[in-house]
């Protein structure tokens, strides 16, 4: 690093000029080749195997919001990982999950983390929620090349609105396009069964208890029909990362909290497999 | 033509710490303490927008006296130079003893070259550990030298007599309100020897706290905690003089 090894040692200029309070910013001034977007990739035939990560869901409720995740990494046909943890802070007010390729997910999440750590320091302010959520959509579409060649990353945002007083989440696509989600949403290959059981079990006065099964659940039906997402792993003790953000910040349920709500569903589950039952009208 | 007249080396770095000293000695004095749980930054401040004390980074906190615009470049590319540090290795790696050398190469730098103006600064760089032993403070004044400190230390206009002060006073292990007690008293010192009063509205107070549970120890204390803690700290050394008597 140039601050360390320069022969006098004195902070380099770049550090000392004032102006924007982005990390990133600074980073592609001072250190281009450090910012995941400027790497460019050799032409490839065909889609790079990486590990992938799957499944993460969102729910609201009135006081917060929770964000959950399957353990799982696939890579094609074979499980990569068992234990991987796809649901990270982003600060105190705020969570992400990611799906999509591993590697650069986890990269990402760790220099969105910086750049709202960098801003609270040096403006003695955080961001507002919506502006957490433009970062991110930035940083998104900066890996647009690589999402191209078949590694993208798709996150889920969610997080308290201090000002609103009310949970929020952001859903993305490849392209960085960021659009707020009412109620619930849920990223990733199991999506589409995780949000069918959602929308069947959501209600708008769900308490926080509620809304941490809830999601479990969508993660277990997730898991039932999707072959990338994996399920409660009673054996091994392996649960479903849950958080939860209300107005006094985040929280992740400890792993016995988290495999007693798992324990319960799968305890009901035995005698019936397709979960809670909906009304028919 | 005019010929230039000759300044003895010796002449000119007098002149420039003349100066730089000068210029800190401007400033209102804050304070650094250790105490049990941590190390506590203690200020008269009357802007509530503008620090003195600030987070650079998990354990490490920055505290500066002189003048604001130098300073606070000076805690920029601190921060700078600790998330860049932390993003290319690891958070572990980001140490209060290298952000001092890099401080104290920076200071020194521009205080020796001529065409600089020196900055008219004294920072603490203070990092809490897991336990009172493993904590460090250092003092930078505007040379370029480093001070490693123990207890406490002071810097701005009256640093000698409220240092003096506090080392006679400063014990380990000290509660915070003790601390914080203690702190306020060195600071109302007037020069002539006379107290003058502090309301806590003028105090910037700030702590890097091991007890935390959050990996960020750094923490402003203010409004009605500050309030309970003042009270607090009053009353035991009330208690502690009526003891004595």
């Amino acid at each position: 690093m140039e601050a360390n090894t320069r022969s006098t040692g004195r902070l380099p200029a770049a550090f000392l000029t004032p102006g924007s309070s982005s990390f990133m910013d600074f980073l592609s001034e001072h250190q281009p080749d450090m910012l995941p977007g400027n790497r460019q990739l050799p032409p490839t035939q065909g889609v790079i195997e990486a590990p992938h990560g799957t499944t993460i869901v969102a729910v609201t409720f009135p006081g917060g919001v929770v964000l959950a995740g399957d353990r799982r990494a696939t890579m094609g046909n074979v499980i990569a990982q068992r234990d991987i943890e796809k649901v990270f802070p982003a600060d105190e007010y705020s969570a992400v999950g990611i799906a999509g390729t591993a590697g650069l997910a986890v990269e990402m999440v760790k220099l969105f983390q910086l750049e709202l750590e960098h801003f609270e320091k040096v403006e003695g302010a955080q961001l507002s929620l919506e502006g957490k959520a433009n970062r991110l959509s930035t940083m998104i579409r900066s890996n647009l090349g690589m999402a191209m060649q078949g590694l993208a990353v798709v996150p889920l945002f969610a997080g308290y609105d201090v000002d609103r007083e009310r949970g929020r989440i952001f859903s993305y696509d490849v392209t960085g396009g960021r659009s707020e989600e009412h109620n619930f949403a849920a990223t990733g290959s199991g999506s589409i069964f995780a949000r069918g059981a959602m929308k069947k079990l959501f209600h708008d006065s769900l308490t926080e208890e509620q809304a941490t099964t809830l999601v479990v659940q969508a993660l277990y039906d997730a898991a039932d029909d999707d072959s990338a997402t994996g399920g409660p792993d009673v054996a091994r003790r392996i649960y479903p990362i849950v958080t939860v953000i209300t107005e006094d910040g985040f929280r992740r349920l400890t792993d016995e909290e988290s495999s007693e709500i798992a324990r319960a569903i799968l305890e009901r589950r035995l005698e019936q497999p397709d979960g809670p039952r909906a009304a028919l009208l | 033509m005019s010929t230039p007249f000759y300044v003895s080396p010796q002449q000119a770095m007098a002149d420039r710490a003349e100066y730089a000293r000068k210029g800190i000695a401007r400033g209102r004095s804050l304070v650094v303490l250790q105490y049990a749980d941590g190390i506590v930054f203690v200020g008269e401040n009357p802007s509530r927008a503008l620090h003195k004390f600030s987070e650079i980074y998990d354990r490490i906190g920055f505290a500066a006296a002189g003048k604001y615009n130098e300073y606070e470049n000076l805690r920029i590319g601190g921060v700078r130079y600790a998330d860049l540090r932390g993003y290319t290795y690891d958070r572990d790696d980001v140490t209060a003893r290298g952000l001092a050398n890099v401080y104290a190469q920076t200071l020194g730098t521009i205080f020796s070259s001529a065409g600089e103006k020196p900055y008219e600064v004294e920072l603490v760089v203070a990092e809490v550990g897991e336990t009172p032993d493993g904590d460090q403070i250092y003092r930078l004044p505007h040379d370029g030298s480093i001070v490693d400190e123990h207890g406490s230390v002071a810097v701005g206009g009256n640093a000698e007599l409220i240092s003096s002060y506090l080392d006679q006073r400063h014990q380990d292990g000290m509660s915070l309100a003790e601390a914080l007690q203690l702190a306020v008293q060195a600071l109302s010192r007037e020069s002539n020897g006379s107290q003058r009063e502090i309301p806590a509205e003028r105090l910037e107070v700030a702590v890097l706290d091991r007890t935390r549970p959050q990996q960020r120890k750094f923490k402003r204390i203010v409004g009605r905690q500050l309030g309970r803690l003042l009270e607090a700290g009053g009353a035991t050394t009330e208690a502690e003089s009526s003891d004595e008597e």
